[in-house]
């Protein structure tokens, strides 16, 4: 069996079949917002990328699926340069972020620039992180006050409008500890979604919330699809990857295994990982 | 000789004894402030990873763990104005140099206190302020410390109370404060009891009232909101705080 799927993921990874980069005409894209370039990382000897490769466009969401420790996470953070590559490239809309070439060798950016960088690119925690000494519109504001450079009053009345976004108007003035995880992860998003990114990252936003919670969490993310945000969605829910995603994609062992429309990855996968994976989802 | 109450009243308002008082926690606050300002820094050297800042951090804690607050006291007076001849002017006060001695003592303690509490914030948070394209400068500022503070805040109140009982070291380096007036009254007068008794009063005073404080402080850093919907939980809350503290 398993000799069975290790060509597969390799033509896969190195050479994507025609079929797969083959998308809907109207969903065909000008220019990716985020292409990703045979990313590597390895930690203390474990290799947990090996070669990740992909591009997303304008308005575009993809769902990443995948077996715990497959490095879906670690893929995440070097999207959003929490984290730096060992190998491989990183562009957002054209431009190369995280690292520059310098003499043939690819040299890390410093913090600072790093730090601007970052302001593009939003990204949502599975744990919400939001910061529990500010109120829920200070949490949102934060990023527009200090990255920014927006006054105070400028700041509130963007991140109130972005609370009310989330269906969160209500609950501007409340800390942290005293919201739902569902409401938390809401605010997270304003957080986020206020510096109007390019991209939204998310990572496994509703697996650390009670089921009645999900559903919440996953109506504005539903619903800032449907206003052509870009996405990148890193989740078990099967239901909202079939419903909104563009494009579904199994990540495993560090590679990309399958990637494909939705209809098509969940009822006529390519490979066998990919249906040996879904079967235990199912 | 019995208890004189006179005497003992007559000490509770004196003007000595009340300026000894203004003295321990003057001395006290200061060295707590220059403590805490030297030993964040070392905290941030000790967690740092480049070894030229943790070093010198390694190094401070370990020497000022090891030296005894009485003798950084004489080698502050009485040594370093023999090294250093600008020491020996008359703005180098024994309340200066009490406070600096004590301070630099301090800072090692407060070193460790700061470098739990920054280590205690969960890594989620600065890596939340990062997304959002914040500098280190500002993940610091605005998102670590404030929920470090919150964390420093009992242990720092301790050694504060600490630092108050400790400033009667400073005798040695005449400075009149609290205990040494107490010291003085009873060497001329004879009257222990009276005289003791009267520095047990403000003792007394001053840690109660610093204790208030401080959990004046800590309420502040609840983090919960006062609408009237969350009033009783509030309250509650509060009425733990003041249970354990
Ligand atoms: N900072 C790190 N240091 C060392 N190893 C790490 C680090 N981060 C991740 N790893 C390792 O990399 C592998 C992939 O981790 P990652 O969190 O990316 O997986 P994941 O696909 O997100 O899994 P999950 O579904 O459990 O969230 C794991 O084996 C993990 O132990
Ligand atoms: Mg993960």
């Amino acid at each position: 069996m398993k000799t069975a799927v290790e060509p597969a993921q390799e033509s896969t990874v190195t050479d994507p079949s025609p079929r797969e980069q083959t998308l809907p005409a109207h969903a065909i894209p000008a220019q990716p917002v985020l292409q990703v370039r045979d990313l590597h990382k390895t930690y203390n000897g474990n290799a947990v990328l090996k070669g990740v490769e992909f591009d997303i466009a304008r308005g575009q969401v993809k769902a990443v699926l995948g077996p715990s420790g497959s490095g879906k996470s670690t893929m995440l953070r070097l999207m959003a340069l929490l984290e730096t590559a060992d190998a491989g490239e990183i562009l957002l809309n054209g431009t190369r972020i995280g690292g520059r070439t310098h003499r043939g060798h690819s040299v890390h950016l410093p913090e600072r620039q790093l730090a601007m960088q970052r302001q593009d690119i939003g990204m949502v925690f599975q744990r919400f992180n939001l910061f529990p000494h500010l109120t829920a519109v200070r949490n949102v504001m934060l990023g527009l006050t200090s990255v920014k450079g927006i006054s105070h009053h400028d700041a509130r009345s963007q991140a109130m409008d972005m609370l009310a976004k989330v269906g969160l108007g209500n609950r501007a003035d409340h800390f942290p500890s005293e919201l739902s995880g569902g409401q938390q992860q809401r605010v997270a998003i304003a957080r986020a979604l206020v510096l109007n990114p390019s991209v939204m990252l998310f990572d496994e936003p509703t697996s650390a919330l009670d089921p009645e919670l999900v559903g919440e969490v996953l109506e504005v993310m539903e619903r800032l699809a449907e206003t052509g945000m870009t996405m990148i969605v890193v989740t078990h829910e099967v239901r909202f990857a079939r419903r909104v995603a563009n494009e579904v994609t199994l990540f495993d062992g560090g590679v990309i295994v399958e990637q494909a429309e939705p209809e098509q990855f969940f009822t006529n996968p390519q490979h066998e990982r990919t249906r040996k994976f879904l079967s235990h989802v199912h | 000789m019995l208890f004189d109450p006179n005497v003992f009243l007559q000490q509770l308002v004196s003007t000595d004894y009340m300026l000894g008082a203004a003295l321990s926690v003057a001395v006290a606050v200061l060295s707590l402030v220059l403590a805490t300002v030297i030993g964040f820094f070392m905290a941030i050297g000790r967690t740092a990873r480049q070894p030229y800042l943790q070093a010198p951090a390694h190094f401070y804690v370990w020497f000022f763990r090891a030296i005894p607050a009485l003798l950084v006291l004489l080698i502050m007076w009485n040594a370093l104005p023999q090294l250093i001849p600008a020491l020996r002017a008359d703005w180098f006060s024994p309340f200066l140099a009490a406070s600096v001695g004590l301070g630099l003592v301090e800072a090692a303690f407060m070193s460790e206190i700061i470098r739990s509490a920054l280590l205690s914030v969960d890594d989620g948070q600065a890596l939340a302020g990062r997304a959002l394209g914040m500098s280190p400068t500002k993940v610091m500022v605005k998102v670590v410390l404030p929920q470090a503070i919150r964390i420093a805040l009992p242990p720092t109140g301790n050694e504060l109370i600490g630092l108050v009982k400790y400033s009667s070291l400073a005798s040695v380096i005449s400075l009149r404060e609290l205990l040494t007036t107490a010291q003085v009254g009873v060497n001329i007068t004879f009257r222990y009891a009276e005289y003791y008794a009267a520095a047990i009063v403000y003792y007394l005073v001053i840690v109660s009232v610093l204790s208030f404080l401080q959990s004046r402080v800590e309420k502040r850093f609840a983090w919960t909101s006062r609408t009237k919907t969350t009033k009783n939980l509030t309250a509650a809350m509060e009425a733990n705080t003041v249970g354990i503290s």
